[in-house]
């Protein structure tokens, strides 16, 4: 492994938490937006306080860990890719922005009338969020972006392997969701609410498979280097999302909630290093390798050891914030006592 | 390495540039003001927590009046913070794409803290009640720690592009670089706390302000009284240092940005002795300074700027005009920030010396009016100051290294963007003071802000958990 794959390597691993932690966060949105008006969706919105509450800006700075990675790291690249897909990004931008101060104002808003205007705020850029850096994916995964300069500002993140990356991940962040807050739910006692979103997280799952095979033939059409990759050496991580995916059916089923998250969280991790190993070594397919684009090395070094480091202070701390919502310690209601 | 000829860039328009100026220096301001909030207020709280454990009831309810407060600004903080990021590469492609990796590691450290912050912060707001009380208020450590070292992080960034080091350029090709070089950067020894002051100004006036208010409306009782104290230290503290910290910062600008400091000073030709000037005009077309009023100490900028009344100080005329920043711009906003700074280092101590003698925190009126008035003031001067640094430093994004025309974007059509984020951020500013106003007023009712979109009864979800 060279310095720059190691530099890679933990790109996409950042990459892999984004679209799980995060991904399990945006998820939310669909399911606040659609809870409807009854007293139930009242239980809904509380429990969706609740679950992400305390964790959704911790798990949010995986994409600025991302970010910061791809121009330290890939800078002539980086500046390709924001030059390209100005637009999704600036969408994702807006859309992240909306989606923070929504979820935050709504909680202490003075009515119902503009708990709702925020809560629609909220879930709405909940859903674009996703489906516009499913997008920005896309592009990069069928060889639309450049190895330097802007390519075509409009094509390139609107063709069909961008709508299906952009598609998937709105469901695959909502089947997420839908696990988690099952689980949070019936964890809380709200076996109203658990009931309900483990029938969604179970229609989810049952279309997103579909949507996921489908999904093959659009890349063999438009993103061969991708659908080879996908078929070679990234065949036994799309096999294991597979499994994570039938076996979340399973456990869903058979109401074990807990291991459910896992398997859910297995079967989207793995899709998502499955994308990152079919595509190595490109950074942008068929246009630039990772390699040809590296910054300069004391600069991967020094990166390096801040990921050591944060492995080190992060990690723990990330671990302990996440151990403790799931014992219940840490809980919406409990923001300055009573 | 890709040499730099390929990746320099030029503004689809002229018009373009200023929008992508405007639109940086926009989400910049407003954010840099909930930055202030993420680096002096979890002190301020951890000070009423402290407090509070040791069995100061009004202070105990201050820190979890606060805690609900900093996460709405929180809240508002990361994803503003969060967009300049991205415009980083939206906007300035060019300086990413040359020194990405140059000015990197800061990045990456900050993203580092920013996270320790975000995680203990979900700690310390969530865990009320629940964390036992000692690692509670302690998960604040982390969160204060964090704050200060992101804001260094930040600043070096900053510093860099005041005054680039770590970097080797040979005939246009970066040939060396050294990332931790580039991280202690000269300017940043002297920006980082010239911030870090100003956030503890600004935290602290703004929310001693609040409760100024309250005192004035007649809501004298010793939670408002506390409420103005604790805050109020803070910024007595951080007033009357400012300036000194200022002036170090001020005499670096002098020795290794003459164009900026010229600017800020409105001074046109070289001079030694040089006189200091009040307000006035620069007049672009005569090259001189219209209306200044010279204070009549003799060679008192010369001594500012170089510790010697005989100093010599550079003129604007000996600098090339497509190297000159936009002076009146910089020269407004610099007098600006001094006057109100001194305003505020002027009040603070004489509040202290008040406070000092009278053994409890001063509560006249006219210091309750001040006081009121003090966090915008603090605020204006934070801006200006900000201006004063940016603005300075054109035309060069990375001081002698790069025009900031050659970071610009080439996309079109900017103005697009542009009027999207205003919408979004004047909405933003809206929203914050409505659910910040909604909050205070359902406090002074009795009532507790809380979700108001129904849900289930407390207390069966408590004993489904038990």
């Amino acid at each position: 492994m060279t310095l720059v794959d190691a530099v890679a390597a933990m790109l996409f691993s950042g990459v892999v938490l984004y679209a799980v932690f995060g991904g399990a966060d945006f998820g939310t949105g669909l399911w606040d937006l659609t809870a409807g008006t009854d007293t139930r969706a009242g239980r809904v919105r509380r429990q969706i306080d609740e679950s992400i509450g305390p964790v959704w800006e911790a798990n949010h700075v995986w994409l600025i860990f991302v970010l910061v990675v791809l121009w330290t790291g890939f800078p002539v690249a980086f500046g390709a890719m924001m030059r390209t897909l100005a637009v999704p990004w600036l969408l994702v931008g807006v859309g992240i922005v909306l989606r923070g101060a929504g979820f935050a104002f709504r909680k202490y808003a003075t009515s119902f009338r503009w708990a709702r205007v925020y809560g629609v705020a909220f879930s709405t850029s909940s859903i674009i969020t996703p489906f516009f850096l499913g997008t920005i994916a896309g592009a990069i995964a069928s060889g639309r972006v450049p190895a330097q300069g802007a390519g075509d500002r409009w094509a390139s993140w609107t063709g069909p392997t961008s709508i299906l990356g952009g598609v998937l991940a709105v469901l695959v962040t909502a089947f997420l969701a839908a696990v988690l807050l099952t689980h949070d739910a019936h964890r809380s006692g709200r076996d109203d609410v658990a009931a309900a979103m483990r029938r969604r997280a179970l229609g989810t799952a049952v279309v997103t498979g579909p949507v996921a095979l489908g999904g093959i033939a659009v890349l063999a059409a438009d993103a061969p280097t991708l659908f080879a990759g996908l078929l070679g050496n990234g065949l036994p991580l799309v096999l294991l999302s597979a499994v994570g995916g039938i076996g979340t059916i399973a456990l869903l089923v058979r109401n074990q909630l807990a291991r459910a998250r896992f398997a859910a969280a297995l079967s989207v991790g793995s899709v998502v290093v499955g994308w990152g190993v079919a595509q190595y070594p490109w950074l942008h397919v068929d246009t630039v390798r990772l390699s040809e684009t590296a910054g300069a090395e004391p600069t991967l070094w020094a990166l390096l050891i801040g990921f050591g480091l944060a492995i080190v202070l992060v990690g723990p701390a990330l671990v302990a914030l996440l151990v403790l919502v799931e014992r219940g310690v840490l809980s919406d209601n409990r923001v300055g006592g009573r | 390495m890709l040499p730099l000829a390929s990746t320099t860039s030029a503004a689809a328009t002229a018009t373009d540039f200023l929008i992508a100026r405007n639109q940086m220096a926009l989400s910049l301001g407003w954010h840099i003001i909930l930055a202030c909030f993420g680096v002096a207020f979890p002190l301020l709280i951890w000070v009423a927590h402290r407090r509070g454990l040791r069995g100061d009831d009004d202070a105990l309810l201050l820190a979890r009046r606060w805690s609900k407060v900093a996460l709405v600004l929180f809240a508002v903080g990361a994803v503003s913070g969060t967009i300049l990021s991205f415009e980083m590469g939206l906007l300035w492609p060019g300086l990413m794409e040359t020194y990405g990796d140059a000015i990197g590691l800061m990045f990456a450290l900050e993203g580092l803290f920013f996270f320790l912050e975000a995680i203990f912060l979900g700690m310390y707001v969530y865990g009320w009640d629940r964390l036992p009380p000692k690692w509670h208020i302690a998960s604040l450590w982390p969160v204060i720690a964090s704050g200060t070292l992101g804001t260094f992080m930040i600043m070096s960034v900053n510093g860099w592009m005041n005054g680039p080091e770590g970097v080797e350029v040979v005939d246009g090709v970066v040939t060396e670089i050294r990332p931790w070089d580039a991280l202690l950067n000269e300017p940043v020894l002297t920006t980082f706390p010239h911030m870090w002051l100003a956030a503890f100004m600004v935290v602290g006036f703004t929310v001693a302000g609040v409760y100024a208010v309250g005192l004035l409306r007649g809501r004298d009782d010793r939670y408002h009284r506390v409420g103005l104290a604790i805050p109020l230290v803070a910024g007595l503290v951080a007033a009357p240092l400012q300036p000194v910290v200022g002036h170090f910062a001020g005499q670096r600008v002098a020795a290794e940005q003459p164009a900026k400091f010229a600017a800020m000073e409105g001074l046109p030709e070289t001079t030694t002795r040089a006189p200091f000037d009040v307000g006035g005009i620069w007049d672009e077309e005569a090259e001189e300074l219209r209306g200044g009023v010279e204070l009549p100490i003799p060679g008192l900028l010369s001594f500012l700027a170089t510790n010697s009344f005989d100093g010599e100080v550079t003129g604007l005329l000996d600098i090339p005009r497509d190297e000159r920043p936009p002076v009146n711009i910089v020269r407004f906003s610099f007098q600006t920030m001094v006057g109100l700074g001194t305003l505020l280092a002027g009040l603070s101590v004489l509040l202290a010396l008040l406070w000092w003698r009278r053994r409890e925190v001063p509560t006249d009126r006219w210091a309750l009016r001040a006081l009121a008035v003090s966090g915008p003031a603090a605020i204006i001067a934070l801006e200006t100051g900000w201006i004063t640094t940016e603005v300075g430093r054109q035309p060069w994004v990375a001081y002698e290294l790069m025009r900031t025309t050659e970071a610009v974007t080439d996309t079109p059509d900017l103005w697009i963007g542009f009027t999207i984020l205003v919408v979004v951020y004047t909405a933003m500013t809206v929203g914050v003071f409505a659910v910040l106003r909604g909050m205070a007023r359902r406090w002074r009712e009795g009532s507790d802000p809380g979700p108001v979109y129904g849900g289930d009864d407390e207390e069966a979800i408590e004993g489904a958990r038990s």
